[in-house]
């Protein structure tokens, strides 16, 4: 189990103050001029050698991704958009980064901006979060006043801004380049790519688009070094991560634990339990929506990585962790799931605007028991006819907790059509 | 999407007051020089709490004219979000997720809760304009499922007595206690700290002791 002097987020559960004095107490902006005198090369350096993956669901190396930004700032200004468009179902990480350790997030984003030439920051915070942007709002303010940015960041010289911009409702913006459209006062429909953003991105100039969690941490691997972050977890999956762990354990909670510990410790711990017991368990979403369930034989000895997971072809996603008993109807959760894409997709790409409606509509017959058998194959070739045949990932996230569901679940599926008698499913 | 109204429903004339311009304004300076549209969300909002809680064509139109952009790209943006209103809502707007991990923790019995007590269906709003009822999707307060936001205030870790108790006290004219409905502060275990045991006795003092 992780140790609490290893905890980066001190303050995940606002038990203290998260302003300017509570966060200097904790060790937040100390020596932050000194860590921006290493120079950029040596920052995107430690951010490599550290083993950082991006935490936003995708898993890319952050310092590998910040070394795509031109080495050199030419006419066109560089910019880091931080992704705080927190909407994938059961992830509620972030939040708790921006309303209770904000000042994390701030001299993260100061430090990373530095690192590849940018001079401003747009943070792209979901509408919804009103309240926790009052608060990251204020404590920009105090890093306005205390200098910490603006002018002269730190007194480094640096010139550094750092602005808030809301959402105002649509999942899809937390796909980067709809990210950048939106903040751009569009809709929010992705890009096709290429151009990248380190290229092409936030108008028309290079940028870099990172979760928040991948930026708060950025300042504690600075100070302590990127060996002890690396020293952490496992060969690459490596440091600390933010864990939401919801659903049916008897304390749902956040966590910051290490990467790789069994999911069962992780619930264990931490989150109670499974209610029951764990042999009450039927299987766990580990990663957000857009990941496979897992079975209960898998979620004996999964560990919480990336590569761990990908090996049983679910993967770690936003480490949102939803856990079902056995009480759950795994059919009719899946198909909750799936109404949801069908809601969010933008409906630029055509695989994915009526594929997600036509996954959702068949998952409603099955569980209705209105469907024949040879429905789950021809369910499960329309996600393959999605997948991967759309600008954006929305698509594949709508086919992958479908062909997750018939892979782990099928059983159970065909029993809702073969005993329709037997089904407890009343929802519309 | 969300639908819009016609013309005829909306006719009145619609521009910023004097504040609402100012801060506009310091809106639309956080953007580059010629990327003014990159302000037209938050203006959108801004305009719709001065409306009362939803946009007008009015409205819509006056943004343009402010950030000069033409009418058609203020309408695809305000009616591809969420969370633009284009009819009258409730003084209260209640939003209850009904997404994977509210469900698992009961969120079928919150919207049943809000259904009976307020006498609408989704998207309906009362007659004498207090409440809305909407579904909604995932609002990432997923460990203190389930969960409904009013206004800009989320309630956490509901039941059907405390989502009640909450209706009520808005229906009465009352502030309800934000956050969670359980003694614990925020996204925490309930039943004590398993990390961050220093500051167990912070947290005694803000929950008023245990």
């Amino acid at each position: 189990m992780l140790a609490d002097k290893d905890r980066i987020f001190a303050n995940i559960y606002g038990l203290d103050d998260p302003f300017l004095a509570g966060a200097r107490k904790r060790g937040n902006w100390d020596g932050t001029k000194k860590i921006l005198k290493k120079g950029r090369e040596q920052i995107v350096e430690d951010i490599k050698n550290s083993g950082l993956r991006g935490r936003g669901g995708a898993g890319f190396s952050t310092g590998m991704k910040w070394s795509f930004m031109p080495k050199e700032v030419g006419d066109r200004p560089h910019y880091l958009v931080i992704n705080a468009d927190e909407g994938e179902p059961g992830t509620c990480k972030d939040r708790e980064i921006i309303r209770h350790d904000p000042h994390t997030l701030i001299e993260g984003a100061l430090i990373a901006s530095f690192a590849m030439g940018a001079h401003t920051a747009y943070c792209y915070v979901r509408g919804e979060f009103y309240r926790e942007t009052e608060v990251l709002q204020r404590a920009v303010d105090e890093a306005y006043e205390a200098g910490l940015i603006g002018e002269n960041a730190c007194g480094s010289g640096y010139k550094f801004d750092f602005y808030i911009h809301l959402g105002a409702g649509a999942y899809i913006c937390g796909e980067e380049t709809a990210l950048i459209e939106s903040l751009e006062g569009k809709k929010g429909q992705p890009r096709l790519k290429p151009p990248f953003p380190a290229n092409v991105g936030v108008f028309g100039c290079p940028t870099t688009v990172n979760n928040v969690e991948s930026i708060a941490v950025v300042p504690e691997i600075m100070r302590r070094g990127p060996e002890w972050f690396a020293g952490i977890g496992k060969p690459n999956n490596t440091g600390t991560k933010l864990f939401n762990i919801s659903g049916h354990v008897n304390t749902p909670c956040t966590v910051e634990e290490e990467m790789g510990i069994p999911l069962k410790e992780l619930i264990e711990k931490h989150a109670g339990g499974v209610r029951g017991s764990w042999d009450n368990l039927l299987g766990v979403i580990p990663g957000g929506a857009s990941v496979p369930v897992l079975n209960k034989e898998q979620c004996d000895t999964v560990t919480m990585d990336y590569d761990a997971l990908r090996e049983l072809r679910s993967g770690l996603g936003t480490a949102a962790v939803m856990v079902m008993d056995k009480s759950t109807d795994i059919v009719r959760a899946i198909t909750r799931l799936s109404a949801f894409y069908k809601h969010e997709s933008c409906g630029q790409c055509t695989p994915c605007r009526e594929g997600t409606g036509w996954m959702w509509r068949m998952m409603e017959r099955i569980c209705k028991g209105e469907a024949t058998l040879e429905e789950i194959d021809l369910l499960e070739q329309v996600t393959y006819q999605v997948e991967g045949h759309t600008i954006c990932a929305l698509g594949d996230a709508a086919a992958w907790p479908i062909q997750g569901l018939i892979r782990t679940f099928r059983p159970e599926m065909e029993r809702r059509i073969t005993q329709p008698a037997t089904n407890t499913d009343q929802a519309a | 999407m969300t639908d819009v109204t016609t013309k005829t429903e909306n006719p009145e004339d619609f521009a910023f007051t004097a504040e609402n311009m100012g801060a506009a304004k310091a809106v639309i300076a956080k953007y580059p020089d010629g990327w003014q549209a990159s302000a037209v969300m938050p203006l959108l909002d801004i305009a719709q709490r001065q409306n009362g809680g939803h946009l007008t064509q009015a409205a819509m139109d006056h943004i343009a004219r402010v950030l000069d952009m033409p009418n058609i790209r203020v309408y695809e943006v305000a009616t591809f979000y969420t969370m633009y209103n284009h009819k009258p809502i409730g003084k209260h707007h209640v939003q209850v997720c009904t997404n994977l991990p509210c469900w698992l923790r009961g969120s079928d019995e919150i919207m049943e809760t809000c259904h009976k007590f307020l006498g609408l269906d989704n998207h309906e709003s009362s007659e004498d304009g207090i409440f809305t009822l909407t579904e909604v999707e995932c609002l990432g307060a997923c460990v203190n499922a389930p969960m409904m936001q009013v206004g800009d205030d989320y309630y956490e870790d509901l039941d059907a007595d405390s989502t009640l108790a909450i209706l009520s006290e808005l229906k009465a004219g009352k502030t309800p206690k934000t956050g969670s409905q359980i003694r614990r502060v925020s996204c925490e275990p309930v039943t004590g700290l398993t990390s961050l045991e220093e500051q167990a006795e912070l947290r005694k003092a803000k929950v008023g002791g245990d």
